[in-house]
């Protein structure tokens, strides 16, 4: 199905989502307000799919076909600005889905009150990414399975792992969980009994969620 | 009253003055410090340099415990979204903010936002200055504006 998506908001984000957007052939629209950035992003992205214009303008949005679009994304820099837009195109142009970044992580929870439920916080995702790291000492969760009863986690082994040179069938992994694919230079293997673990191997696996620690038990190395 | 101004600029500087002249308890942010000169040279009301849309500098400003609430910087998204975090987050009653895009200040307003359209005030008193006609209530002036078919 192709949707009618409005991205506003010229910068790095915007235009890579637009990209994606625009291959999976979706009618797209990327809004800027600054004339030089919008004429940039003609070139990158094609100019039938650059409005120059301010995104949070009635007049602007109404000739922008707010009032057709399924998805309404507002990734500016200002969270002023995300906001503004996306309540207005959800009260005044009635538009379903409108998604808002959110760059200072404390706005999360207003934009939610205000009636915003779909924020993206890029500062929130990098620094709940490092704080995993830290705590869960590089056992990195990919995904949620089975209603969150199942994560699908991801780990690089250092020198210091204990699986190294070791064949699958002779790890005792924690009760439920799988070694779903080892990448090793770039390439799933598909994982038998004898497949072995090498340095620098990103293994892949699927834990019960209260399993977790004996995972990463098995798969890292003790810390000295 | 207990009265928090966001944005010292001419109309919010203003704003200030008046109310402490008549023995109101101002507060001001501003995050630009150097905005507070207009205020001349004794300054009736405390300040508080900061991002109004700064959940900490709003604390600084006691927000929580004013009467009224006043969004008056010179950016009509960044007023929009403080007066509405203060609503919500503080339960501020009386909050109004500043909106110089009639289209937007209406938009709001239907949304039940108290906005102040300055042009559509100035127009409007400006023409029952030069008709001789008595000056209205607020209201009047803030619904000059023809409004937008969507």
């Amino acid at each position: 199905m192709s949707l009618y998506v409005i991205v506003v908001g010229g910068g790095n984000v915007g235009v890579q989502l637009c990209k994606r957007l625009i291959a999976r052939g979706h009618e797209v629209v990327l809004m800027e307000k600054d004339a030089r950035q919008a004429q940039k992003l003609g070139n990158l992205i094609g100019d039938e799919n650059v409005v120059h214009g301010d995104g949070c303008d009635l007049i602007t949005q109404r000739s922008t076909g707010f009032n057709r679009a399924d998805i309404v994304v507002s990734v500016t820099g200002e969270d002023e600005d995300n906001l503004i837009c996306c309540q207005l195109a959800k009260e005044v142009w009635k538009v379903k889905r409108v998604v808002a970044r959110v760059n200072d992580p404390s706005h999360e929870t207003v934009f939610r009150e205000l009636g915003i439920d779909d924020t993206v916080s890029a500062t929130g995702i990098i620094f709940s990414l490092i704080d995993q790291q830290i705590s869960s000492d590089e056992l990195i969760p990919v995904g949620h399975l089975h209603k969150g009863h199942v994560e699908v986690v991801e780990s690089v082994l250092s020198e210091r792992s204990p699986l190294l040179g070791r064949a699958v069938r002779d790890i005792a992994l924690p009760q439920g969980s799988f070694i779903v694919s080892i990448f090793r230079d770039g390439i799933a293997t598909q994982v038998t009994g004898d497949s072995t673990f090498s340095v620098g191997d990103t293994v892949v696996a699927m834990v019960p969620i209260v399993r977790a620690d004996e995972l990463r038990a098995v798969l890292m190395a003790r810390d000295h | 009253m207990k009265v928090v101004i966001l944005g010292c600029g001419r109309s919010g500087a203003s704003l200030a003055l008046q109310l402490s002249a008549r023995d109101h308890q101002v507060t001001l942010i501003e995050k630009s410090p150097e905005s507070f000169r207009r205020l001349g040279k004794t300054y009736p009301c405390k300040l508080v340099v900061g991002n109004g849309l700064d959940l900490d500098t709003l604390e600084r400003a006691d927000v929580r415990n004013c009467d009224a609430f006043f969004a008056m910087t010179r950016g009509d998204n960044t007023n929009i979204m403080a007066a509405q975090l203060v609503m919500r987050n503080y339960g501020v009653r009386r909050v109004a903010a500043k909106v110089a895009d009639p289209h937007r200040a209406e938009a709001y307003r239907k949304m039940g936002l108290f906005t102040i359209n300055a042009a559509g005030l100035l127009a409007g008193i400006a023409k029952d200055w030069l008709l001789g006609e008595d000056y209205a209530p607020i209201d009047t002036y803030n619904n000059l504006v023809e409004e937008m078919e969507l």
